[in-house]
């Protein structure tokens, strides 16, 4: 038993004439085809990553420190062993210094400053420092500890220009996350006798960190990508290193003075690094998203 | 009743002792120091940059530095115009091929998409800002310029009649590479906003155009588009942003060549290339004029950064909102994280 069918006038009347339908299925059309064009670059870069690095990649590669040689068989030219502990060192460093600072500042924000006009100034200025591209972060670091100081590059130097770049995006989400923090829990506490301080240590602390650290591994893995902070602040060299006060090699920098080369196998060797500097990211990433799954606020 | 009036006598038991407050006290004061530095070291740091550069300055003045025509480093002739021509070129190039892709994407994620592919897809786009910079340089130069370049010289025997378009030499690192290879390092963060303020359109709007017999497309056109403009809008700014900032992948992808270049196909220079390719052997008035470079390139950004933000807080605002940046808790911040230069 179907209702009657509607007569061929009232389709004419009240449908859709092929004219519009004919648009709107043009446009929705070209939209789902920009949209797999958006795709389109992701899936080209990961399979070259994929095809050119894997094949750069061996026991070696990852065990033995570039050589500087550049005409010889691959297996002369070495592989990235100082450029990995040097990435790791640095933006370890880096994220020593710009986590507690960023956290406080954060914290400041959301529990003291609030609306007042110095909070206003301070996020403003967050903001503006977001927006520096990061090569100026270099130039800062070099002007006032490199030419400031008179002395040469340095580990530490680089690593306080990725703790620049690190430390908004951290006072950013961080602020966010805090935000998120029910005020009922903070009035208990504060009602129950807690002084403020404890309040933010034994309370709202706790309740943000897992948001908080995916902030922070965000902003990390960003850090760990950049090249253009370090080349005129941690520099490069060949060796592995453990001092932080001294020349430092970092995937990036590594895969930027590769690129350069008319020899093949150092081309080689950027890929490889690139590869390694993409799965670090990747898996820098996933643990952000896993972390993020796991908070109860957001 | 008696236990929650507090008879005054009393009152000093309750209190805390001064020692007590103490760490109240000092967390406070830290805290507003710590913000106050922040501050402090902008300002710091703008100001000893427009120190370093001022020889620059002096030398040709502000305005015949960023406009004369003429970058020749060994003739201490700095005249910062290609760079900065360089840069708007390729900043404008990838607004144009990326913000429509962007927004296309964000409308099919929020509009038109099944809700079960909505999530891996908007994961998807957004994994291309974990790519850092120099392996979009590292790609762009070993795999997209070299199969493009006979599509290039073919477009440019096309339009040879087209000034600055058509005509020249392909080469195969050139202003058109790094605007397409910008515009895929921008799309995240334009895709990311645009989603973000397309979720805040209310629902009985977009259900008030579909009732009334609109198509899908008519309703994105008549109640998401008009909604969302000046957000969409903030959102490209902040990409502009972006890739006028962006040094390591336009360095690898613009060929490096210290004059304007003669066409779109052919090797230029931008602001942010020339400070990372010559600030290490630079000496002197050289190493000035890099630095008043990245002093443009510094006042550029903010300029670019501040309209942006202000747009996208007034789109959110005018709907009553909360400012995105608050509610960015979400994927827009994840974009604005792992975009890099």
């Amino acid at each position: 038993m179907s209702a009657p069918a509607p007569s061929v006038e009232l389709v004419a009347r009240f449908g859709v004439s092929p004219a519009r339908r004919r648009k709107d299925r043009v446009a929705r059309g070209a939209i789902l085809a920009a949209t797999i064009l958006a795709l389109v670059p992701l899936v080209l870069i990961v399979y070259y990553l994929l095809s050119k690095g894997l094949g750069a990649w061996s026991s070696s590669f990852f065990t033995t420190d570039p050589t500087g040689n550049t005409f010889f068989k691959s297996s002369s030219i070495g592989g990235i062993k100082s450029a990995i502990f040097g990435t790791i060192e640095m933006v370890a460093l880096a994220s020593a210094i710009a986590v507690p600072v960023g956290v406080g500042v954060a914290v400041w924000l959301v529990e003291y400053g609030r609306n007042s006009w110095f909070a206003h100034a301070v996020r403003f200025f967050v903001d503006v420092l977001t927006g520096v591209p990061s090569i100026v972060f270099g130039l800062f670091i070099y002007i006032v500890l490199v030419v400031g100081t008179g002395s040469s590059f340095a580990g530490y130097k680089g690593s306080l220009a990725l703790s620049l770049l690190i430390l908004p995006v951290v006072i950013r989400s961080a602020e966010v996350i805090l935000l998120l923090v029910p005020s009922g829990l903070r009035e208990s506490a504060l009602a129950l006798g807690a002084p403020r301080w404890k309040v933010i240590a034994s309370i709202v602390l706790p309740t943000a960190l897992p948001g908080m650290v995916t902030g922070v591994l965000l902003a990390v893995a960003r850090a760990a990508g950049e090249t253009a902070p370090l080349l005129f602040t941690a520099a490069a060299t060949k060796k592995t290193s453990y001092d932080l006060n001294g020349f430092m090699n970092s995937l990036p920098v590594q895969i930027y003075s590769d690129v350069t080369s008319p020899t093949t196998s150092v081309v080689n060797r950027a890929w490889g690094a690139a590869l390694t500097l993409v799965t670090l990211i990747l898996l820098l990433n996933l643990i952000a998203r896993l972390i993020s799954r796991r908070s109860r606020l957001a | 009743m008696e236990a929650a009036t507090v008879p005054g006598g009393d009152r000093a038991l309750l209190a805390r002792s001064p020692l007590a407050r103490l760490p109240d006290r000092v967390l406070k004061y830290g805290l507003s120091v710590l913000a106050a530095l922040i501050l402090a070291l902008i300002v710091f740091f703008f100001i000893r940059l427009v120190g370093e550069a001022r020889p620059a300055f002096a030398k040709a003045g502000v305005l015949g530095f960023t406009f004369d025509n003429n970058w020749t480093p060994s003739a201490e002739r700095f005249g910062a115009l290609p760079l900065v021509l360089g840069t708007l070129i390729t900043s404008a190039l990838a607004l144009l091929i990326g913000v429509p892709v962007a927004v296309a994407a964000a409308v099919y994620v929020s509009e038109l998409c099944p809700p079960r592919v909505r999530g891996p897809l908007t994961i998807l786009v957004e994994l291309l800002a974990a790519v850092p910079s120099v392996v979009y340089g590292l790609w762009g130069i070993f795999f997209l310029a070299p199969k493009l370049q006979g599509a290039e010289q073919w477009v440019a025997d096309r339009l040879s009649f087209v000034p600055f378009i058509g005509g020249g030499l392909v080469t195969i690192p050139n202003y058109f590479i790094t605007g397409l290879v910008l515009a895929i390092m921008i799309l995240p963060i334009v895709s990311a906003i645009s989603r973000e303020v397309m979720t805040t359109v209310p629902l009985d709007q977009k259900e008030a155009a579909l009732g009334l017999g609109a198509t899908r497309w008519e309703m994105i056109r008549i109640a998401v588009f008009p909604y969302c403009r000046s957000g969409i809008v903030g959102g490209a700014m902040l990409g502009l942003g972006r890739a006028i900032g962006e040094t390591i992948a336009v360095t690898i992808l613009i060929g490096d060549a210290p004059k304007l270049g003669s066409h779109l196909f052919g090797q230029g220079y931008s602001l942010a290339a020339v400070v990372a390719n010559e600030f290490g052997e630079a000496q002197g008035v050289h190493r000035s004029a890099l630095f008043a470079a990245g002093l443009v390139l510094f006042v550029l950004t903010l300029l670019v950064n501040g309209v942006a933000r202000a747009l996208v807080v007034r789109s959110s605002r005018s709907t009553g909102q909360p400012a995105p940046r608050g509610s960015r808790g979400g994927s827009a911040l994840v974009a604005d994280t792992a975009v890099g230069a």
